[in-house]
């Protein structure tokens, strides 16, 4: 598909968030070489603000998977990890990693130069609440390393959210301290864990407001865009430099609407993403729907660093309510009940269901949920087959002929 | 190649091999000779392309997917409620269209041949026989070989083992169409009355006999179905602006 650049108009913002993230992986690779400052890692929604508050350098792997799978060195690496035993039916994210490290390679390498290698860990910390994938990924390197691999093990397709469910997984965060401690050398001091707490709520509220500016008809910004811009949320999250990013990005994006500017020059039609993001074709993607004329303006996966229940205050049992409260950990009624809210709010025609071959996690189209939206809400659904990582898995002809079917779809059901 | 009351003038149908431009200038010219137009006085002619290869179609004035052409060519011929099912080379499709014609859902199957003409192609060469062959052998079968796998290789695995034990030819032919309804069948319901369209149907109609016998509505097949999508092009050419 060619590559049509003209109309885009670039956010300025991007410049800073490009220094934020080499900030970041300079940093980490400083400290894991030199032994300064300890690093963990972290999964997506780990417990990102303890680790913080206890002074740690965070590293999240899943961000390294959408680095592998942006610039589609996944496809030399996830081979190497099925050749050691890792189907190719399992998280891409892992299987491309893993395989990275198997092959010592990284593509951070060829982004900053000088870092060599994945920053070294020296405790891996985890949360089952999106798969249990991300156990069995920091697993590897707990062998490898022989470091602690600690986490939380989370309720899955939770219903309504109760004070069992918070108690139990503000208990479980509770007793990760200790061993935290030992890696750290330092005790937990609670003020500064309050100040992540404070920070990460802060950046998770700018988060949620960039993502909405584009409930404004036509939107300022794509999904597209959000995949690259939730960088610092998800990265950096309880830390100021996140906060200060939003603050710069937000007024930009307000700027845009009030002056009328398109994201997707003539908006025909607003969709909805369901479903990871296809990392190995966002370009291509992104391309196609500038062409038909259509914005993706929301998706669950941008709106999944949102954690709005954090609270200083009350540290242990906010994180825990805002880890139990996303949207994976619950169950379809929930979900069904988000993805019509959004869809109201965000004034979308239609939602593309991602079938994400080696995620079932992020793939809610499997049990009939398309099917149920359809007929309750009368929303026009469409679900594709693909992958976040493994291209193996995507089609380009037959998914491109799918959405722009259902475009065409969409201007006769609208006409 | 339609005039303006819809009238069919013209037709041709060329294999794509591998040189698409070329195949595409050969269809239009034949269609054109076919209708009684000479190449040099089609200048005002709207062309519409459809299927895989339309965006790469250097004379056409705008383009369509096949599900849009499929529908639009099928619903000319039943202008009703109607669910359509094309059966194609490299894959098959379930839309559903309202009373007015309207899409309300479609289906593509997943990305791999089942269901679909590659299959039948893959099995038929697997079997030393032309592809016209497979229809008489499934119509001549008094029994049937069940087919499992979803996967074409397998499937044709499991053919040789058929073949192995003994199997009648026939039998594991009807056998080889039962797998193809199985997948179209699991791709979504086919509800009322149901459309047949693709070059598969056109040239095997045992296989529709055997979707009739499996859907609760009726099951009908429009004249020359492998020119559906065609068809639907030419109306869109007909009805649409110049883009
Ligand atoms: S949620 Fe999916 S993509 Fe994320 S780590 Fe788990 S399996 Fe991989």
């Amino acid at each position: 598909m060619a590559e049509k650049k003209e109309g885009r108009i670039r956010i300025e913002a991007g410049k800073q968030m490009k220094k934020l993230m080499a900030d970041h992986f300079y940093e980490l690779d400083e400290a894991a070489r030199t032994g300064k400052r300890k690093v963990a890692w972290c999964t997506s929604v780990g417990p990102a603000e303890l680790l913080r508050g206890m002074g740690f350098l965070v590293y999240f792997p899943e961000n390294h998977g959408a680095v592998l799978g942006a610039t589609r060195a996944a496809m030399d690496y996830i081979p190497v990890a099925n050749a050691a035993g890792y189907s190719p039916e399992i998280c891409s994210y892992l299987t491309s990693d893993w395989g990275a490290f198997l092959k010592g390679e990284t593509p951070l390498s060829k982004i900053y130069k000088g870092i060599e290698s994945v920053p070294k860990a020296d405790v891996l910390v985890y949360n089952t609440n999106q798969c249990r994938d991300v156990k069995d990924w920091l697993a590897c390197y707990a062998r490898e390393w022989k470091v602690p691999l600690i986490g939380v093990e989370t309720y899955r397709g939770v219903g309504e959210v109760t004070g069992t469910h918070v108690e139990g997984i503000a208990y479980q965060i509770e007793e990760l301290v200790p061993t935290l401690e030992e890696v750290s050398g330092e005790k937990l001091d609670m003020d500064r864990l309050k100040e992540a707490v404070r920070l990460s709520r802060e950046c998770s509220e700018l988060w949620k407001k960039v993502l909405d500016t584009a409930q404004a008809v036509p939107a300022p910004i794509t999904f597209f865009d959000g995949t690259i811009h939730m960088g610092p949320a998800v990265v950096a999250r309880g830390t100021q430099e996140a906060v200060d990013y939003y603050n710069l990005l937000l007024p930009e994006l307000e700027k845009r609407v009030e002056g009328g500017v398109q994201a997707v020059p003539d908006e025909r039609y607003r969709l909805y993403w369901e479903g990871m993001p296809i990392w190995g074709k966002l370009r291509e993607f992104s391309t196609q729907f500038f062409e038909l004329k259509t914005n993706v303006v929301a998706s669950t996966y941008c709106n999944s660093w949102i954690f709005t229940a954090l609270d200083p205050d009350d540290p242990f049992r906010s994180m825990a309510r805002a880890y139990i409260e996303l949207f994976i950990v619950r169950d379809d009624r929930q979900k069904e009940k988000y993805i019509t809210k959004m869809m109201e709010d965000f004034k979308c025609d239609g939602i593309i269901f991602h079938d994400a071959k080696t995620c079932p996690n992020n793939s809610n189209s499997r049990y009939g949920m398309p099917q149920r939206l359809a007929a309750e809400t009368g929303m026009r659904t469409l679900t594709i087959d693909g992958d976040l990582n493994d291209m193996r898995c995507v089609s380009d002809e037959q998914v491109q002929t799918q959405i722009e079917a259902f475009v065409e779809q969409l201007a006769e059901v609208t006409a | 190649m339609l005039d303006s009351d819809g009238e069919i003038l013209g037709s041709s149908v060329v294999r794509t091999g591998i040189d698409l431009p070329s195949a595409t200038q050969t269809a239009i010219s034949d269609a054109l000779a076919a209708a009684g137009v000479k190449d040099k006085d089609a200048e005002g002619i709207r062309i519409v392309s459809t299927g895989f290869g339309r965006k790469n179609v250097s004379r056409a004035d705008a383009s369509k997917t096949e599900i849009a052409c499929h529908a639009r060519g099928c619903y000319s011929f039943y202008p009703e409620a109607i669910t359509v099912v094309d059966i194609g080379g490299q894959d098959s499709k379930v839309i559903r269209l309202d009373a007015s014609g309207r899409r309300l859902h479609f289906k593509m199957n997943r990305k791999c041949a089942a269901g679909t003409g590659a299959f039948l192609e893959e099995i038929a060469s697997r079997l030393d026989m032309s592809l016209d062959e497979l229809n008489g052998h499934a119509a001549a079968a008094d029994s049937e070989t069940t087919i499992g796998s979803y996967c074409t290789v397998f499937a044709a695995t499991e053919i040789l083992a058929r073949i192995r034990a003994g199997a009648d030819l026939a039998s594991i032919v009807r056998g080889v169409f039962s797998s193809v309804v199985n997948r179209i069948l699991e791709m979504a319901p086919l509800e009322g009355k149901v459309v047949l369209t693709g070059g598969v149907v056109a040239h095997n109609p045992f296989l529709v006999k055997m979707i009739a016998k499996r859907v609760e509505g009726s099951v009908v097949v429009p004249p020359e179905p492998q020119l559906t999508g065609a068809l639907g092009a030419a109306l869109f050419a007909r009805d649409e602006p110049r883009d």
